[in-house]
């Protein structure tokens, strides 16, 4: 197969502050048109990745190209990538149309044309008409969308975004993340968003990376994530999870049959690797693949059965939780509480029965991650 | 609290502002243009005129002293900003936490002496047996001592110095609130070195080099001792003639109309240097 | 030019080599009053006699040194005495008048803020020929209606003082209402609730909080009054502060005895600035 050139291509980058490594040989390409995301914890590296590939940071070893050339001698000003600052940085003693019209005059760009492009960018990004205003005037949402038109109308071939929907109070964020999402489809960029908000990456991104410790743990769609997360971080990382530590009793048919501490047994899928009797492990379900009922009979034929009572009732609408003491052991196990109607009625000490399926139960060697 | 106590405590509070205000400042200074406006006919015997501002207008030297005085004080403004600039840039840009600090303080320390004991050390410098004139002896660049005192660039070097920290001051703290993600976001987008410089840097900076000069101006105007000292009996400095006046001649009229004459200019030139860049007094000197 | 943005290493030394200079030209003066303060000769200059310690302790002219100069002496407590003067009258306005700039508002506030940071931008020895013109009508007024004298409305320190007072407060003012700004008014309200007079809460709460400025604002009164020259030379009687007593002996020529005065104060000053450093610094 003929391989179209990816926009963005990083060979076993490193950087290192003193002895400090920060982004340890990290490879991934990104192909034309991707909303490529890299997800992980603050402090994990990706802001290190992204300045490395803006030009602000110079890798320790490795390669960075952009449609197939090396951008490790070009300085910042003359690479193709343009970037979203995190606080946006959008200079405030210009009004929104200077602001935009920046990099086209450092380009050299002809007046009329500058204001020509400025306007149809504006109007691209759902602003026509706001060249004139003065940056303070905008809403948090308006500034975001300048932003974007002031990378975008330079036409980059990579558009590199630091967490910008931080800043954010958590209602425009919901509406941005849509929003960004339709941006780089109408512009067809490739895009290239650091966040430490799985949901910012989940819903916008047709390719996750996730980060820790400045290596790629994974990198997938979000379904495979969080489906099938190749590392014990990131099944704990993507999405809500009950985890519990345990050693392994029995292997064998690719089913596991693990006990917990307190003597709770666990059916489960070994999920990356290979795990033989005596492992310790570490074991991950979702609260949403637990099933309730009132009775024992409604989680009978489950692998995984367990009885209880309710702790508490996180009642959060669509995204309500209870949280159940579990009778053998004591622990607490977090369920998805099912908005069927079923269980409106359920309060503090009922008792209750949970089960849940072998393919849900993913478990990872414990070696390694130990947060 | 009622209304009647609200009342009595903001008559307690603006009491001492009002009487500071008005006997020390305002009334002096209404007192002085009165003066100006007098003239001399006899013992105790005035008459309301403009002789004196006419003796200045008439008397090349007076007027000349005026414009020097305006020009060099311009000049060393000019310098002042142009030396101090680069300086404050690099500890607000390019330096972090601790040695910010102390390259920051170490601006500073000159400042905590008196003004008296900088130029004295100008002098021992620059004087025909000082450093300065030995040291071009010691390298052989010349074959006797050089006087370097009493000139015009001696002016020039005691003013700049004792200015600096009033326009280093302001320039650290404005060009420090200028987030580096601008500079980055500025480069990011094509910008170069100059650019940069001319859209972001100095825009941004802008009411730090307002305050800074319109200071610096204000003291260089109104110096004494700089002039005096490194300058000699003859530089010719504005507030020198008013001293004379004052006290020497003990022409109060001629010396109080030469002291509205340097307020007009002062005040003249802090208006229009807030009016050029959109400042405000309070948002300048009032911090 | 910031870190981030590689630059030709022949341009990052080329500015700091600029800043280097820069922070020589600033110590130059400074450090050679210092030094020649030890310096074996009669006349602060080359060529380095040897180290003594006569410009302090000498006892003998022409080798006085400070601390047997009777004039040099009495003229630091005549700035001593000044500038605690002046120090405790700019504290006590700037502190009345960061409540009142602060906490109020009333007709003409603008008007009377900008009026206060006037002081600021008017030079110094206009402040003082218009004080000294002032005062002078005012004592010649007084004594024609009455007939008696009134010296302290002669130059003098009264007159010094006030001078100097004239424009201090403004620092003073500025200063203290910077920190009360920052006071977080539930504080007080939270002493009221709890049963204290409004008076006393303020002076519970509000006083203690703005300490740290009020302290740094008296160094720096103290700082500026030590300082200052233009407003005193106009202002001065027969009791000259240190300032004027050395500028006149710089006018005649001097032996070292000057650098050692200098070196004094620069200590004394730089230790005064610590303080007031360490203050500010207890703020955050």
């Amino acid at each position: 197969m003929a391989e179209a050139v990816n926009d963005l291509d990083c060979r076993d980058i490193s950087k290192n502050f003193a002895a400090f490594k920060a982004v340890r040989d990290v490879t991934f390409s990104v192909p034309p048109g991707t909303f490529f995301s890299i997800l992980g914890p603050s402090g994990c590296g990706k802001t290190t990745l992204l300045r490395m590939i803006a030009g602000f940071l110079e890798p320790t070893s490795g390669d960075l190209l952009i449609k197939g050339r090396s951008m490790l001698d070009v300085p910042p000003n003359k690479r193709p990538v343009s970037m979203v600052f995190q606080h946006l940085a959008l200079f405030p003693m210009m009004n929104v149309g200077a602001n935009i019209g920046f990099g086209l005059r450092r380009r050299g760009v002809a007046k009329a044309e500058i204001a020509k492009r400025v306007e149809a960018v504006l109007e691209r990004v759902g602003l026509p008409g706001a060249g004139p205003r003065g940056v303070d005037e905008l809403s948090g949402g308006q500034k975001q969308r300048v932003a974007i038109a002031r990378c975008m109308v330079l036409e980059p071939d990579v558009l590199l975004l630091d967490e910008p929907l931080g800043a954010l109070d958590l209602k425009l964020r919901e509406h941005m993340k849509i929003e960004l999402k339709q941006l780089q489809w109408e512009f067809n960029t490739t895009f290239v968003y650091i966040t430490h908000d799985q949901s910012e990456a989940l819903v916008m991104s047709d390719q996750i990376a996730v980060m820790n410790h400045g290596v790629f743990e994974q990198v997938g769609t979000a379904r495979d994530l969080y489906y099938n997360p190749e590392t014990a971080f990131v099944a704990g990382f993507v999405g809500e999870s009950n985890r519990f530590a345990g050693k392994v009793e029995e292997a064998g048919g690719g089913t596991l049959k693990v006990r917990t501490p307190s003597g709770l047994p666990l059916m489960g899928t070994a999920a990356a690797g290979s795990l033989a009797v005596g492992d310790a492990v570490d074991v991950f379900v979702r609260p949403e693949a637990v099933r309730l009922s009132p009775t024992s009979e409604g989680v009978a034929g489950q692998p995984n059965v367990s009885s209880g009572l309710v702790d508490s009732v996180l009642f959060n609408g669509a995204n309500s939780r209870v949280l159940i003491r579990d009778a053998a052991t004591g622990g607490e196990i977090d369920v998805a509480l099912p908005q069927t109607g079923e269980f409106h009625s359920l309060k503090r000490d009922d008792p209750i029965h949970i089960g849940w399926d072998t393919a849900q139960t993913l478990c990872f060697a414990a070696a390694g991650e130990g947060s | 609290m009622n209304a009647s106590g609200k009342r009595l405590t903001l008559i307690l509070l603006m009491a001492p502002l009002l009487i500071w205000l008005v006997a020390l400042i305002v009334i002096p200074h209404m007192e002085i243009l009165y003066v100006s406006l007098r003239e001399k006919v006899g013992v105790r015997e005035y008459e309301f005129g403009f002789a004196n501002y006419m003796v200045f207008f008439n008397e090349p030297l007076y007027w000349n002293t005026f414009m020097r005085t305006a020009v060099m004080s311009i000049l060393a403004t000019a310098l002042t900003l142009l030396i101090g600039f680069p300086v404050s840039y690099y500890i607000a840009k390019l330096t972090r936490g601790r040695s910010k600090t102390i390259l920051f303080l170490l601006c500073l320390i000159p400042f905590w002496v008196s003004e008296l004991v900088r130029t004295y050390g100008w002098m021992i410098l620059l004087r025909e047996s000082g450093l300065v004139s030995g040291f071009l002896q010691y390298i052989g660049l010349a074959s006797e001592p050089i006087e370097f005192l009493y000139n015009d660039a001696a002016i020039m070097v005691g003013l700049v110095y004792t200015s600096m920290l009033f326009m280093v001051v302001p320039l650290v703290t404005t060009l420090d609130s200028l987030d580096d993600s601008m500079i980055e976001a500025a480069y990011d987008l094509g910008g170069g070195g100059v650019s940069v410089w001319r859209e972001i840097v100095i825009p941004h900076a802008m009411p730090g080099i307002v305050s800074g000069c319109i200071i610096v101006f204000m003291l260089s105007l109104g110096n004494y001792l700089t002039p005096i000292l490194l300058g000699g009996k003859d530089s010719l400095w504005f507030t020198g003639l008013i001293y004379s006046q004052f006290i020497t001649r003990f022409n109060w009229e001629l010396g109080a109309a030469f002291g509205m004459l340097l307020l007009v200019l002062s005040s003249t030139i802090v208006w229009a240097g807030l009016k050029l860049s959109g400042q405000t007094l309070t948002r300048t000197v009032g911090r | 030019m910031i870190p981030t943005i590689r630059q030709s290493p022949l341009f990052r030394w080329t500015y700091r080599a600029y800043v280097l200079a820069f922070f020589v030209y600033l110590a130059l003066p400074l450090a050679v009053v210092c030094v020649f303060a030890f310096n074996d000769s009669l006349f602060p200059s080359l060529p380095w006699q040897g180290f003594t310690w006569d410009w302090f302790i000498g006892t003998e002219r022409p080798r006085l040194g400070v601390f047997n100069e009777r004039p040099i002496i009495r003229s630091i407590w005549t700035s001593a005495f000044v500038a605690v003067w002046v120090a405790i009258l700019s504290v006590a306005v700037g502190t009345t008048n960061a409540f009142l700039f602060v906490r109020h508002n009333f007709r003409f506030k603008n008007g009377l803020y900008v009026l206060m940071l006037l002081p600021l931008v008017i030079p110094g020895i206009i402040l003082g020929i218009s004080i000294l013109v002032a005062s002078n009508t005012l004592a010649n007024n007084l004594e024609d209606a009455t007939g008696m004298w009134f010296d302290s409305l002669r130059p003098g320190l009264p007159l010094v003082i006030l001078g100097q007072f004239s424009f201090i407060a403004t620092f003073a003012t500025l200063v203290i209402s910077a920190r009360l700004e920052k006071f977080d008014r539930s504080l007080e309200e939270a002493a009221l609730n709890l049963g204290a007079t409004p008076l006393g809460a303020v002076w519970a709460i509000t006083i203690p909080f703005l300490f740290p400025a009020i302290a740094g604002a008296t160094v720096v009164a103290i700082l500026m009054s030590f300082e200052n020259f233009n407003t005193t030379l106009m202002l001065v009687g027969s009791d000259a502060p240190l300032t004027i007593t050395m500028f006149d002996r710089l006018k005649e020529g001097s032996t070292p005895v000057l650098n050692a005065v200098s070196l004094l104060l620069m200590v004394a000053s730089a230790a005064l600035g610590l303080v007031s450093l360490l203050l500010q610094g207890r703020k955050t």
